[in-house]
């Protein structure tokens, strides 16, 4: 089966455990202020591969790969489901640990069959959870964060292992009550081990120079490293208050 | 057993002369961490302030602090002489006083008498005539035996940096052998081995006998220079410090009498930590102590020196002297050869700062222990100055007491050495396969008058047909040259100190190079692939490209062209292998520029894979920069292609990413360093230079190098003081590709 394939990443240190294959699905429904890969929202662009084609790209370099394994981003992977699960599927026939890192936002309970089938050959799911309030999520990339939650209570369910991450955007989300609130959701989820806080950088901009489209967050500073630390001091705080 | 090897362990060693036997049966393997080292003392600190000042004066004084114009430097020709002697554990200096370049004029009185000049310096008349009139050289010798083609190949740079006018270096002398067995017992066995040669006088036994009688010379002047130092090295070492001041000694003497291109100093940690243990074991010395004489010992390495023109700086920056020292690696037993000695040596970065020289070389493999895997990603995460060879991939040629010398060449200590000269640049020869024999940039018929290429448009198979006729070509201009260089230094500038440590019957590797690799990949590749387009000049020759579509590009994991790097290899060094070695010596290659790729670049037109003329090649076996757009991976992973065999004198592959790229927390960059490491390994990658650090540091030290005097980088094989760079070398390494992601 072919999907679509914005780039590969051969040295992942930053998306999962280890040193990871990561693979930059094309095609994403979000339109996050801050997103740095805009150059990977159209659909049915990029470069199709087969996922045998990928593993197969990947499996030759295993020995690189004993700490890690393989990472699908994007975009959203989670929009060429059927594909997906297919990479994971031969992923885990080698042995080759699995991380999906996506918004969950496709989510719902008319398609739970096919998450259910993704769910047998996924080891870890990185959870990025944009916005802690539905507003203001909205606001920031296009929907609501409903989906995105009840897909945290699927992957409790299903026992899956979860890592969250977090962009930390000077107004938008670096607010100590917003923080509080998502330490405040973490706490109830035992799937979760742990938190991963990004500082928000421009590193993106130039990409959308490139695609002729107007920066969202032009005059945004970039967060810095000490920031994010305190943002994750926060969050923590909320998750081990009685 | 004698009284200096009291509480050792005993072994064929004792009654033959055997350093190896010594240390697998006295060496202490150590798995743990780097929480036993020592900081610098006060003296060690003030010693080296002392030390990077002068080498402060030095910059400031445009390269060189002081030459020596009138002694002939042997191996007694300069008394004892120190930096501060009351706070050296460690003596012994080159010339009278730090810094000061000696005159070594065996290799060429013209090399000195330029080097001194372009410093502002003059050598003696009466030294000049004396070399000139009276006492031939190196150089002398081979330009009288050099044939007009092989001057034609020297100067239109097809063969760049044959060591036809200084000391050809790549031999190292097993040191160790002077502070296991002292002096007396050395020459006594030589004397022996004078004895058992051949009996009929054929040219070779007289050669051999010859050689033999000058070691013998060599080693009783070695005895001299310790008593100079008040040091009686007749007998052998019987302490840590002692052994560290006879084998240093025995280095010292190598370094005075040859101004050879790569000067290395073996593998002598592991053997060292033995008097190390027995020393901390009886409560002679502390471990502060130990880590002291360590430092001291790597400060003078820091300031061995030669006198190089700007000619010489332009191939090699940065005034290397590849003090290559190898540490770490596995025994052909399976226990590792990590000892706390392997710490302390990477400790002295720690301790005095990154510094490119001595160049610390990691003998890598995935069963090293885990704490010390840890310490060298740390190292090098901090200071990129220690480089990682494949020890998994060299121990079953070589065993387990070989060493690397210069960048990236392993030998045998003290029973192989190697006949190393030169490259050939590939690239040019592509272009002198399209042009028939004529160099594209002065039109000259420089190679044989074959039939050049017509039609606009280039055919593989037709270019691939001429490029192999002109590679066999080169192999035989290129081995024929080093012959002769060869047989002219063993005649006039032979290494007898160097050669006193080895065996009576050493191994002869033929060490040649090759330059523009990446560029032949690309190019070919475009040729294949893509359609290439000939412009040629007015005098019908071609010198530029118009490649339309896009190729494969080498550096990318992808198959369709790292096949045809390969392929190049594979036929290149049979050809070479076809050809008569000086000597006997085993024909090998590597594929190393140091950081003669921005000078093979300069020298060589435009090639078919869109690099324009004079635009600088890769370094060693890297993908061109900015090429490898795969990651970090694929591009390691098409190096990892290149068949060792092919290329059994190194593969050396410079890397560069910026630290946020390796990971988030220090821990986990450390861990997929390893991790890195690891997979080059098993997937049998023979070198790799690490580099930790963010375009803007470079930048920045390029415009404020005051600020970093210590900075200190990865380049080909070897580490150099970036500030010491040329602008345009500078401008070359900052190009280069920085594997990072967003």
């Amino acid at each position: 089966m072919k999907g679509y394939v914005h780039s590969i990443e051969s040295f992942g240190t930053v998306d999962g455990p280890g040193v990871r294959f990561v693979v930059f699905f094309q095609g994403c429904p979000m339109r996050c202020l801050y997103c740095h890969n805009p150059d990977t929202w159209v659909t049915h662009a990029g470069t199709e591969y087969e996922a045998q084609e990928l593993i197969d790209r990947m499996v030759r370099n295993l020995p690189f790969y004993e700490t890690g394994g393989i990472t699908a981003t994007g975009g959203e992977p989670l929009m060429q489901i059927d594909f997906l699960t297919e990479l994971f599927k031969l992923a885990k026939a080698r042995g080759i640990h699995t991380a999906l890192d996506t918004s969950g936002i496709t989510f719902n309970k008319e398609n739970q069959a096919n998450f259910d089938k993704l769910m047998e050959y996924c080891d870890l799911i990185m959870l990025d959870i944009k916005h802690i309030d539905k507003n203001e999520h909205k606001k920031l990339t296009g929907f609501s964060n409903e989906s995105v939650l009840n897909f945290l209570e699927y992957l409790e369910k299903k026992e899956k292992r979860v890592w969250i991450r977090h962009v930390i955007v000077p107004d938008i989300t670096y607010k100590d009550e917003y923080l509080l609130r998502l330490g405040g959701l973490i706490k109830n989820y035992g799937c979760i081990d742990k938190i991963d806080v990004l500082p928000y950088h421009t590193l993106g901009v130039s990409k959308y120079e490139g695609l002729g489209i107007e920066y969202p967050l032009n005059g945004v500073p970039q967060l810095t490293k000490s920031d994010a630390q305190k943002a994750l001091e926060v969050i923590n705080s909320a998750i081990h208050s009685k | 057993m004698r009284d200096e090897w009291i509480n050792f362990n005993g072994g064929a060693w004792e009654n033959e002369i055997n350093v190896r036997d010594f240390i697998q049966k006295n060496y202490t393997p150590y798995d743990g961490d780097d929480s036993f080292l020592c900081g610098p003392t006060n003296a060690t600190l003030d010693l080296w302030k002392q030390v990077s000042d002068l080498k402060k004066q030095e910059i400031e004084n445009g390269g060189v602090l002081d030459m020596d114009t009138r002694t002939v430097s042997t191996i007694t020709s300069h008394k004892a002489a120190y930096i501060d002697k009351d706070k050296e554990q460690i003596v012994g200096l080159q010339t009278d006083k730090p810094l000061k370049r000696a005159l070594q004029p065996y290799g060429g009185i013209r090399m000195a008498m330029q080097a001194c000049k372009q410093n502002g310096y003059e050598v003696d008349p009466e030294i000049v005539d004396f070399f000139t009139e009276h006492r031939k050289t190196h150089n002398a010798g081979v330009f009288d035996a050099y044939t007009p083609e092989m001057r034609k190949c020297r100067s239109s740079h097809i063969i760049t940096g044959l060591p036809d006018g200084y000391g050809r270096g790549r031999i190292i002398g097993d040191y160790r052998l002077v502070a296991l067995y002292g002096i007396d017992r050395l020459i006594q066995d030589k004397e022996a081995k004078k004895n058992g040669t051949r009996i009929v006088m054929y040219s070779d036994v007289i050669q051999e006998r010859e050689e033999i009688s000058e070691q013998i010379r060599a080693l009783q002047m070695l005895k001299k220079l310790g008593e100079f130092y008040g040091f009686d090295i007749s007998k052998p070492a019987s302490t840590l410090k002692e052994a560290v001041q006879w084998l240093y000694l025995a280095y010292l003497a190598a370094v005075k009498e040859q101004n050879g291109a790569a000067m290395s100093l073996g593998r002598t940690s592991t053997f060292l930590d033995i008097y190390a243990e027995r020393d901390l074991k009886a409560g002679i010395i502390t471990e502060k102590e130990a880590q002291e004489i360590v430092d001291h010992f790597i400060m003078k390495l820091r300031l061995v020196c030669f006198a190089r023109t700007p000619d010489y700086n332009a191939i090699f920056a940065g005034d290397p002297t590849w003090v290559t020292e190898s540490i770490g690696g596995v025994g052909t037993d399976g226990r590792h050869m990590v000892t706390k000695m392997s710490f302390r040596y990477l400790n002295t970065l720690n301790n005095i700062g990154a510094a490119p020289e001595p160049n610390l070389t990691v003998l890598w493999s995935t069963q090293l222990p885990d704490a010390f895997k840890e310490f060298c990603a740390k190292i090098s995460i901090e200071h990129h100055a220690i480089q990682y060879e494949n020890d998994d991939l060299m121990r079953p040629l070589h065993g387990d007491d070989y060493g690397i010398a210069c960048c990236v060449s392993s030998m045998r200590i003290g029973k192989e050495m190697q006949f190393f000269g030169a490259r050939a640049n590939l690239a040019k020869c592509l272009l002198y396969a399209i042009n028939g024999g004529k160099d594209e940039i002065t039109g000259e018929q420089v190679g044989p008058e074959y039939r050049a290429v017509e039609g606009e448009y280039l055919d593989y198979d037709d270019v691939m047909t001429k490029y192999n006729a002109m590679m066999e070509w080169l192999a035989g201009v290129y081995i024929n040259a080093l012959n002769i260089i060869h047989y002219m230094h063993d005649k006039y500038s032979y290494e007898r100190l160097q050669m006193a440590l080895h065996d009576k019957n050493v191994k002869r590797w033929f060490a040649t190079g090759i330059a523009g690799f990446s560029v032949v990949a690309d190019s070919l590749s475009a040729i294949k692939y893509a359609k290439v387009k000939v412009v040629r000049n007015e005098k019908g020759i071609v010198t530029d490209y118009i490649t339309e579509g896009d190729f494969p590009k080498y550096g990318n994991d992808d198959d369709r062209v790292d096949s045809i790097a390969t392929e190049v290899l594979h036929t290149f060094i049979k050809y070479l292998r076809q050809n008569h070695t000086y000597r006997g010596g085993v024909h090998t290659t590597s594929i190393l520029t140091i950081t003669s790729n921005v000078s093979y670049g300069k020298n060589t037109g435009s090639t078919p894979d869109g690099r324009k003329q004079g635009e600088a090649f890769a370094p060693g076996a890297n993908p061109m920069h900015g090429r490898d757009t795969n990651g970090a991976i694929a591009s390691l992973a098409s190096v990892a292609k290149i068949p060792f065999m092919d290329s059994q004198d190194g593969i050396s592959n410079t890397f560069t990413i910026i630290p946020s790229a390796l990971g988030k927390e220090e821990d986990e960059q450390r861990r997929n360093l390893i991790a890195l490491l690891d997979g080059y390994s098993k997937k049998g990658g023979f070198h790799l230079n690490v580099n930790v650090f963010d375009r803007e540091l470079l930048l920045d030290a390029q415009k404020h190098p005051e600020k970093y005097p210590q900075l200190t980088i990865r380049v080909s094989g070897y580490a150099v003081n970036f500030i010491k760079l040329t602008k345009e070398q500078q401008d070359e390494v900052i190009s280069r590709t920085f594997h990072c992601c967003i």
